[in-house]
């Protein structure tokens, strides 16, 4: 057998390919996520159609004026204050006059049972709502309505969106420990979904007065 | 036909450097996966603000992104230095948003345009009024699902 001498393929440029490939990629790339508060906006409005009537005490107004000054239903504030009053407006634990209507949700399944066309996924929701969290669980009416100046700065709107998305994020949070002992984050889809009609992120921006809930 | 003859020479061998390009191959493939590719050359100046609450934007394929801030100092005297809107690479107006949109939405497949998020670049001293005029041009092109784009910050 004649002992053939294999050819050996000089891979000393391999590391300068690599290398070039490599400091290519350093350059184009950046390491940067982009993180950020995912709202959802109103759908347009079509046409004229009347404000929906709100019962005054569901309307929870907060505005930022032109000076960045913050105010709840007309009193100036500090913008750590927005979180617990949010919150107490949410749940009204005491039974508030004032503050957000709670409607049971066994009340809620009724009324949607009475209307001429229940929304079935509605109704699969509330049921569901009543046999794994409970039948005294409430939902609550209440909106929050974020207006602000066109001089008001993005920074201080930011900020107050953010204590307000915050405590319903806490809200959420709570209810997913005290009902399943495990963060909202955690839990699976149709339980959050669950939670998710108990505390809506109900929170209207722009044009408040004329607009619908979303 | 070509014939190969292996040099054959005296003297101390060189330290092998075979193991060089697999280490910078790894170098490589950490970099490729870890990193995206940047999205536009920035004309505008933007400081996201801080926000605790902000998550993490899911599927980066089906997100456009609105810059909005002062132009940089290249752009300054052609765009002045108040607050302008960036879409692509150039500088644009209110109007244009809703065809950007559309340009967007037209290169994802139609079952993913429901899904798409549209995240709010925006300068942490610009004034709102701007970003109300772009959130009402965007509710009339039905893009609403939006992200105001923010630095994540511990909670306290």
């Amino acid at each position: 057998m004649a002992r053939r001498s294999l050819p050996e393929v000089n891979a000393g440029s391999m590391a300068d390919i690599a290398f070039l490939l490599l400091i290519f990629f350093l350059v184009t790339t950046t390491m940067d996520i982009d993180t950020g508060i995912i709202r959802r906006l109103p759908p347009p409005i079509q046409g004229d159609v009347p404000p929906m009537e709100i019962n005054e005490r569901n309307v929870f107004v907060v505005l930022v004026n032109k000076d960045n000054q913050v105010a709840i239903k007309g009193s100036l504030v500090d913008v750590e204050m927005i979180r617990g009053q949010v919150k107490e407006f949410f749940t009204n634990p005491t039974g508030n006059p004032k503050l957000s209507e709670q409607i049971p949700v066994q009340k809620r399944l009724d009324e949607e049972l009475s209307k001429e066309e229940p929304d079935m996924t509605k109704v699969e929701t509330f049921k569901a709502i009543i046999e794994q969290i409970g039948p005294d669980v409430t939902i609550t009416k209440g909106i929050v309505s974020l207006q602000n100046d066109r001089v008001t700065k993005y920074k201080v709107y930011l900020l107050v969106q953010n204590e307000i998305v915050g405590a319903i994020n806490e809200l959420r949070d709570e209810l997913a420990k005290q009902v399943w002992d495990k963060p909202f984050d955690n839990l699976p889809e149709h339980q959050q979904e669950l939670i998710r009609t108990i505390y809506p992120f109900a929170i209207s921006e722009a044009e408040p007065r004329s607009l619908k809930k979303n | 036909m070509a014939t190969f003859t292996k040099k054959s020479k005296g003297g101390a061998p060189g330290i092998s450097t075979a193991s060089l390009p697999d280490i910078v191959f790894m170098l490589l493939f950490f970099f490729m996966v870890s990193t995206t590719m940047k999205e536009v050359e920035y004309k505008v100046r933007i400081k996201l603000p801080e926000a605790s609450e902000s998550k993490k934007i899911e599927n980066k394929s089906l997100v456009s992104y609105i810059y909005v801030g002062p132009p940089s100092k290249n752009w300054e005297g052609k765009y002045g230095t108040k607050p302008v809107i960036q879409l692509n690479d150039q500088i644009a107006n209110l109007e244009s948003i809703q065809r950007y949109i559309e340009e967007e939405r037209a290169k994802r497949s139609e079952s993913d345009v429901p899904k798409m998020t549209y995240s709010l670049k925006i300068d942490e001293e610009t004034d709102m009024g701007i970003v109300t005029d772009i959130k009402q041009e965007l509710r009339n092109i039905q893009a609403l699902k939006i992200n105001y784009s923010a630095r994540k910050t511990p909670a306290k």
